[in-house]
C-alpha cells in the first residue's frame, strides 16, 4: 500500500473523498511521521488531537453521504506566526512562550472551515526575521536534504518558513502555510525543494497573524507542487473585513484554471538579475527554466527593472522600520513574558523583559528600525526608502508593457551549511536579493523547483505576475514543474 | 476684528500675550475608532476593550467610518478645508497605558485643513468685540488608556476602556491674546461640537480638554518662546492657566531669565502651571505612516451627505433669530449659544405658532421672552436644565396660549410655572384645578370695585382731586380682592369708568 505521507494534497483530498483511505488513516500515517522526526525540529508544537478531530469530521461527513469540504482529509503544517485559539503562538520568540490566543487567525480558521486538520505549529526565524531559520529562540529547523558528499553537515531549510518547508520535504505534512514578508515563502520552499507562492499583497487576511512588517507581511502556501498550492492558497484567500489592507475581491477558482500551456504568454526576463558572483549552476538553472518556458510555448523578452539594486537596502530600511513599532506591544504588561526585577518601575521592566524576550537578530531590526524613523534620520532612510519603493513598483509596472510574468532565479545560492551565515547578517540578507522586490511591490511570487545542484540540492526558479495574476503565475510555475519533473526527495535520516 | 488690549503690566513695560488651543474632543460615536468596542463613559474598568485595543498579536486597526463622518462634519462647521486624501501616522511611545506602543494620529497628511472660528468675547453681549480665530487643522487619532495608583499600594492598575477611543485635535493658530479670547474661542468651539453633534463637549467627563500654548512678547515684537500646559480641562482653568502662565513667563523674562521650551501641568488647587519634562527629554515619536492601514480617500457623495447633514449653526442662527424672527440681539444670542437651548426654544415656538394660529415671528418674542427670564429664571431656582427638566415645549406653548388668550395673567403664569416645576404638570391642568381662570366677570369685578372704593374713601378724594398716581393703588386692590384672576384690561377699564 501507498505510504500516505507521499502523497500530496489533491491525491489525499481524492482519495478520501474516493474512500481510497479514511481521513484518519491518513492523520495517524502523518502523525506517527511528526513525532518520529524530531531531530528535524520542524515543529514546535504538535497538535495530534486537532488533525484527529478534523479527520473524523470528514469521515463522518462521508459517511453521512455529505459533500466533503475542499480540504477534507487533509492534515496540514501551521507556521507558528498565525494565532491558532488555545495553542501556543509564539512566532518562536521567548518573548511569547506560553501565549495562548483566545482567537483564531483568519487564514487558519479558512483552513478549518475548508476541513484541514492541523498537526501542528511550525518552527520559523523569530518574528520571522531570518533567512536560516537559525533566529527561532526554540533552536533552528535542520533541512532534511544533506549535500552529495557523503558529509553530515546539517544545512538551513531556509527562512522564516522552514519548519514548513522542512516539514514538507520530509513527508511529514503535505503542505503547510507559510508567510513571505521579502521572500520567507519562496527562498525556504527553493532551499527544500517544495513549491511557495506569496500571493499579491491583501489576498490573504493578516488578521490574527503575528506581524513583522505590516505592508509586505503575506501568507501563503507551501506544498510539494503547483497544485496543492492552488488548492491550498484557495481555501486560505478572501477579502477580511477586520484587515484594513485586504483585498476586496472574489477568490478565483484557481485550481480549476490551471493550465500549463504559455501560448501567448510574454515572459520577461530582468537583466539586473544577473547579479555578480552569481553561481554558474542558479545561472545554468535559470537559463533551463527559460528554455522550459519557451517549450511551453511562451515568448521571451529581456526587461530592465532598473531599480532592482535599491531594493535590498529599500527593504532593510522599511521591514525594520515596521517591525521596530509592530513590535513595541511585547511589553510584559498584558502577556507573554514578564521580567520585573525586584524593586523595578515600569521602564525597568520593559527594559529587562524586552532584553530577555528578544532574540539577538529580533533587537538587531527594532534597533535598525529605530533609528531609520528616529528624527534627523527618517527624511535620509525612510522617507528615501518609500521612494525607492514606489520606483520599483514602476519598474514592474513599465516591464508588464513588455510581458505578462518573469522568470528569476529565486534565491542566490542552495541552502548553506547552518552557522554558515550566522555571524555575518549581511551575507544572510543578501539570500533575499531575488524575492524582496516583487515584496516591495505587493506582486504574486511563486518558487518551483528546478533542479539539484552538483551537491545534490535543490534549486529554485521563481515567476513573479502581475497582481491580482496568481492564475498566471501558477500556470507558469506549472508548466515548468511538468518539464522539469523534479522527483528527488531527501533521504530519511532523521 | 478689533485688536486686543489685554497687557500685563510688567517693570520693563507692557507684555503682549500669545495664545494657541490644541482641543483633544472625543468624537461621539459608539464605537471606538479602529475597534468594535463600545465608548460608553463610567463602565466598570476594563469591560469596554476588545482584541484590537489591547493589542494582542495579530490584531488589526479598522477605521470606524462614523467617526471619520464627524470630525469632516466638523471641519465643514468651521468652513475648513476637507482633504480628500489623508492618512494615519503612529506615534511611538511606551507608556503602560498605551498598549500598542504607538498611538494612531495624524501627523503629515490631517483629515481637515485650515479653517476658522468668529468669537465674540462675551457672547451674551452683542456689542463685545468680534474676533477671528484661526483653525490650522484636525486630525482624528486614539485616546490611551487610565492608569490608577491608587488600588495598590506597590503597584499600578490599568484601565483600557478609553484606549482607542477617537479623539478630534483641533489645533488654532496662535491667534488669540487674552486669556477671555481663548475662553470665548473654547466656549464657541464647544457650542459649535454640540450643534455638529460630534462632542458632546463634556469637559468634566473629559470628552474635551485643551493643551495651552502660551507665550510672550513685548507688544508687536517676535514671538517668545512657548509653553505647553496640558490636559486643561474647563474654560475657567483655561483662562487661569493662561493668567498665571503668562505673567511667570514675564516674572522669569524680567529677572533676566529666559523660558524653556516645555510641557507643564495645571494644577486647580493652587491655581498655577508647573513644569512636566523639558524639550531636552522630550520623547522623539518615530512618526511614520501606519502600515496596517490605506490611506483615507473620500469621494464626493461622503462628503455631499457630511455636508447636508449639518445643522443650522449658531452664527446663522442668531441672525435669523434676529432678522427673521425679530429678536433682540441678546435674546438671539443667548438662545443660540447652546444646540440643546435652540432645539427647545424652537420646539416651543412651533407649538406656540400653531396653537395660536399664528406665524412664528408673531410669537417669537413673547416666546423668547418668558423663556430667557421665567423659565430659566424658574429652572435655576429648582437647579435643573432644561433638557430633561420638568417643563416641556410642548407646556411651555400651552402656557404661553394661556396668557396670550387672556385666560391667565402673567402674575398668574409664574404661579402656574412654580407649580409646573414642581410637579411636571400640564398648565392648563393646574390652571383648572387650582382655579386659576382670570375673569372678566363685569359683575364680580364691579362688586369688588364698589367695596374697594368704599374703603378707600380718603384716597378716592385724593385721585378725583388730582393725584392720579392712586389710579395703580386702586388697581392692585381690585386685583388682590379678585385673587389675581380678574382681567387687568377690564379692571382697568371698569376702574377708570367707578372713578368717574
Amino acid at each position: 500500500m501507498t505510504d500516505l505521507t507521499d502523497l500530496g494534497v489533491r491525491a489525499l483530498r481524492d482519495g478520501v473523498r474516493a474512500g481510497e483511505f479514511s481521513a484518519r488513516e491518513v492523520a495517524d500515517a502523518h502523525i506517527v511521521k511528526v513525532a518520529a522526526a524530531k531531530p528535524l525540529n520542524a515543529f514546535l508544537v504538535e497538535t495530534p488531537d486537532h488533525a484527529i478531530a478534523a479527520a473524523k469530521a470528514a469521515d463522518d461527513a462521508r459517511a453521512a453521504g455529505e459533500t466533503l469540504k475542499p480540504l477534507a482529509g487533509v492534515p496540514i503544517g501551521m507556521k507558528d506566526l498565525f494565532c491558532t485559539k488555545g495553542v501556543q503562538s509564539a512566532a518562536a520568540s521567548h518573548i511569547l512562550e506560553g501565549f495562548k490566543p483566545p482567537y483564531e487567525s483568519t487564514v487558519s480558521q479558512k483552513l478549518w472551515d475548508a476541513g484541514a486538520g492541523m498537526l501542528g505549529k511550525l518552527n520559523m526565524d523569530q518574528f520571522a526575521m531570518g533567512s536560516s531559520n537559525e533566529t527561532s529562540a526554540f533552536g533552528n529547523v535542520i533541512s532534511p536534504w544533506r549535500r552529495n558528499d557523503g558529509g553530515n553537515a546539517a544545512l538551513a531549510p531556509g527562512g522564516s518558513s522552514g519548519g514548513s518547508s522542512s516539514a514538507i520535504a520530509a513527508r511529514l505534512c503535505p503542505a503547510a502555510t507559510g508567510t513571505d514578508t521579502g521572500g520567507s515563502i519562496r527562498q525556504p520552499a527553493a532551499f527544500t525543494g517544495i513549491a511557495g507562492i506569496k500571493p499579491t499583497y491583501g489576498r490573504c487576511s493578516r488578521w490574527g497573524i503575528i506581524a513583522f512588517a505590516s505592508s509586505l507581511d503575506q501568507a501563503g502556501p507551501m506544498a510539494r507542487d503547483v497544485t496543492d498550492c492552488a488548492i491550498m492558497l484557495e481555501a486560505m484567500a478572501g477579502f477580511d473585513p477586520r484587515d484594513a489592507t485586504s483585498l476586496d475581491a472574489p477568490v478565483p477558482q484557481w485550481e480549476a484554471g490551471l493550465n500549463p500551456s504559455l501560448a501567448g504568454k510574454t515572459i520577461g526576463i530582468p537583466k539586473e538579475y544577473r547579479v555578480d558572483g552569481m553561481p554558474a549552476e542558479i545561472e545554468a538553472l535559470w537559463q533551463q527554466g527559460i528554455d522550459w518556458a519557451k517549450d511551453a510555448g511562451a515568448e521571451i523578452v529581456e526587461v530592465s527593472l532598473p531599480h532592482t539594486k535599491y531594493a535590498l537596502p529599500a527593504y532593510y530600511i522599511i521591514a525594520p522600520a515596521e517591525a521596530s513599532s509592530n513590535l513595541a506591544r511585547y511589553d510584559g504588561v498584558r502577556y507573554g513574558l514578564r521580567d520585573l526585577p525586584d524593586g523595578a518601575g515600569l521602564q525597568d521592566m520593559y527594559a529587562a523583559t524586552r532584553a530577555d524576550g528578544f532574540g539577538d537578530e529580533v533587537k538587531r531590526r527594532i534597533m535598525i528600525g529605530t533609528y531609520v524613523l528616529s528624527a534627523g534620520f527618517y527624511d535620509a532612510y525612510f522617507t528615501q526608502a518609500s521612494k525607492v519603493r514606489t520606483l520599483i513598483a514602476q519598474d514592474f509596472d513599465n516591464a508588464w508593457e513588455q510581458c505578462d510574468l518573469l522568470l528569476t532565479p529565486t534565491a542566490p545560492s542552495a541552502a548553506f551549511g547552518l552557522g554558515e551565515k550566522s555571524d555575518d547578517p549581511l551575507a544572510m540578507y543578501l539570500n533575499d536579493v531575488f524575492t524582496v522586490p516583487s515584496s516591495l511591490a505587493g506582486l504574486p511570487a511563486m518558487s518551483v523547483p528546478g533542479g539539484l545542484d552538483k551537491q545534490g540540492l535543490p534549486l529554485g526558479l521563481q515567476i513573479i505576475g502581475k497582481a491580482m495574476d496568481e492564475q498566471g503565475v501558477l500556470n507558469a510555475g506549472l508548466a515548468i514543474e511538468q518539464r522539469a519533473g523534479f522527483a528527488a526527495r531527501p533521504e530519511a535520516w532523521w | 476684528m478689533t485688536e486686543s488690549t489685554y497687557r500685563i503690566q510688567g517693570a520693563t513695560g507692557e507684555w503682549e500675550v500669545v495664545i494657541g488651543l490644541e482641543v483633544h474632543a472625543q468624537v461621539s460615536s459608539k464605537a471606538k475608532l479602529f475597534s468594535g468596542a463600545p465608548t460608553a463613559f463610567g463602565a466598570e474598568p476594563n469591560t469596554q476593550v476588545s482584541l484590537v485595543d489591547a493589542a494582542m498579536p495579530g490584531m488589526l486597526p479598522v477605521p470606524n467610518r462614523e467617526c471619520i463622518r464627524q470630525a469632516v462634519r466638523t471641519g465643514m462647521a468651521i468652513n475648513a478645508a476637507i482633504n480628500k486624501w489623508s492618512r494615519f501616522d503612529r506615534k511611538n511611545y511606551f507608556y503602560a497605558d498605551l498598549p500598542q506602543g504607538y498611538q494612531i494620529s495624524q501627523l503629515y497628511h490631517p483629515l481637515v485643513g485650515e479653517g476658522v472660528i468668529t468669537v465674540q468675547l462675551d457672547e451674551k453681549d452683542p456689542a463685545s468685540p468680534i474676533k477671528e480665530i484661526g483653525v490650522e487643522r484636525i486630525h482624528v487619532e486614539q485616546d490611551a488608556g487610565k492608569l490608577m495608583h491608587d488600588q495598590h499600594p506597590t503597584r499600578s492598575y490599568v484601565d483600557l476602556n478609553r484606549t482607542g477611543v477617537a479623539l478630534m485635535e483641533i489645533v488654532s493658530k496662535p491667534d488669540m491674546r487674552s486669556p477671555q479670547e481663548a475662553g470665548a474661542y473654547l466656549s464657541k468651539l464647544r457650542t459649535l461640537l454640540r450643534y455638529v453633534g460630534s462632542c458632546d463637549g463634556n469637559m468634566d467627563q473629559g470628552s474635551m480638554r485643551a493643551d495651552v500654548n502660551v507665550s510672550v512678547r513685548k507688544p508687536g515684537g517676535e514671538l517668545g518662546t512657548r509653553t505647553e500646559t496640558k490636559n486643561v480641562n474647563s474654560v475657567r482653568f483655561v483662562m487661569q492657566a493662561i493668567e498665571h502662565e503668562a505673567q511667570r513667563q514675564v516674572d522669569v523674562l524680567e529677572a533676566g531669565g529666559r523660558i524653556v521650551q516645555e510641557t507643564r501641568l495645571f494644577d486647580p488647587d493652587k491655581g498655577e502651571t508647573r513644569s512636566m519634562r523639558s524639550k531636552e527629554d522630550a520623547h522623539d515619536y518615530r512618526y511614520f505612516p501606519d502600515p496596517d492601514l490605506l490611506p483615507l480617500e473620500l469621494d464626493d457623495a461622503f462628503l455631499d451627505e457630511c455636508r447636508q447633514s449639518l445643522p443650522e449653526l449658531p452664527d446663522a442662527k442668531r441672525l435669523r433669530y434676529e432678522e427673521e424672527l425679530g429678536l433682540p440681539a441678546y435674546n438671539a444670542a443667548v438662545l443660540t449659544a447652546d444646540a440643546d437651548t435652540a432645539r427647545w426654544f424652537e420646539a416651543l415656538l412651533a407649538e406656540t405658532a400653531r396653537i395660536q394660529k399664528k406665524g412664528e415671528a408673531e410669537v417669537a418674542k413673547a416666546a423668547s421672552n418668558w423663556l430667557i427670564s421665567d423659565l430659566f429664571g424658574g429652572l435655576n431656582k429648582v437647579g435643573m436644565g432644561l433638557e430633561g427638566g420638568p417643563v416641556s415645549p410642548e407646556h411651555g406653548a400651552e402656557l404661553l396660549a394661556l396668557i396670550g388668550d387672556g385666560t391667565i395673567s402673567n402674575t398668574i403664569a409664574k404661579q402656574v410655572l412654580e407649580i409646573m416645576l414642581e410637579t411636571g404638570g400640564a398648565p392648563g391642568a393646574i390652571v383648572e384645578e387650582k382655579g386659576l381662570k382670570q375673569t372678566s366677570d363685569t359683575g364680580a369685578i364691579e362688586a369688588e370695585i364698589a367695596r374697594v372704593l368704599d374703603a378707600n374713601a380718603d384716597k378716592v378724594a385724593d385721585y378725583r382731586g388730582g393725584k392720579e398716581k392712586l389710579f395703580g393703588f386702586f388697581v392692585g386692590q381690585t386685583m388682590k380682592a379678585m385673587q389675581g384672576k380678574a382681567n387687568p384690561q377690564v379692571v382697568n377699564e371698569l376702574l377708570k369708568k367707578a372713578l368717574g
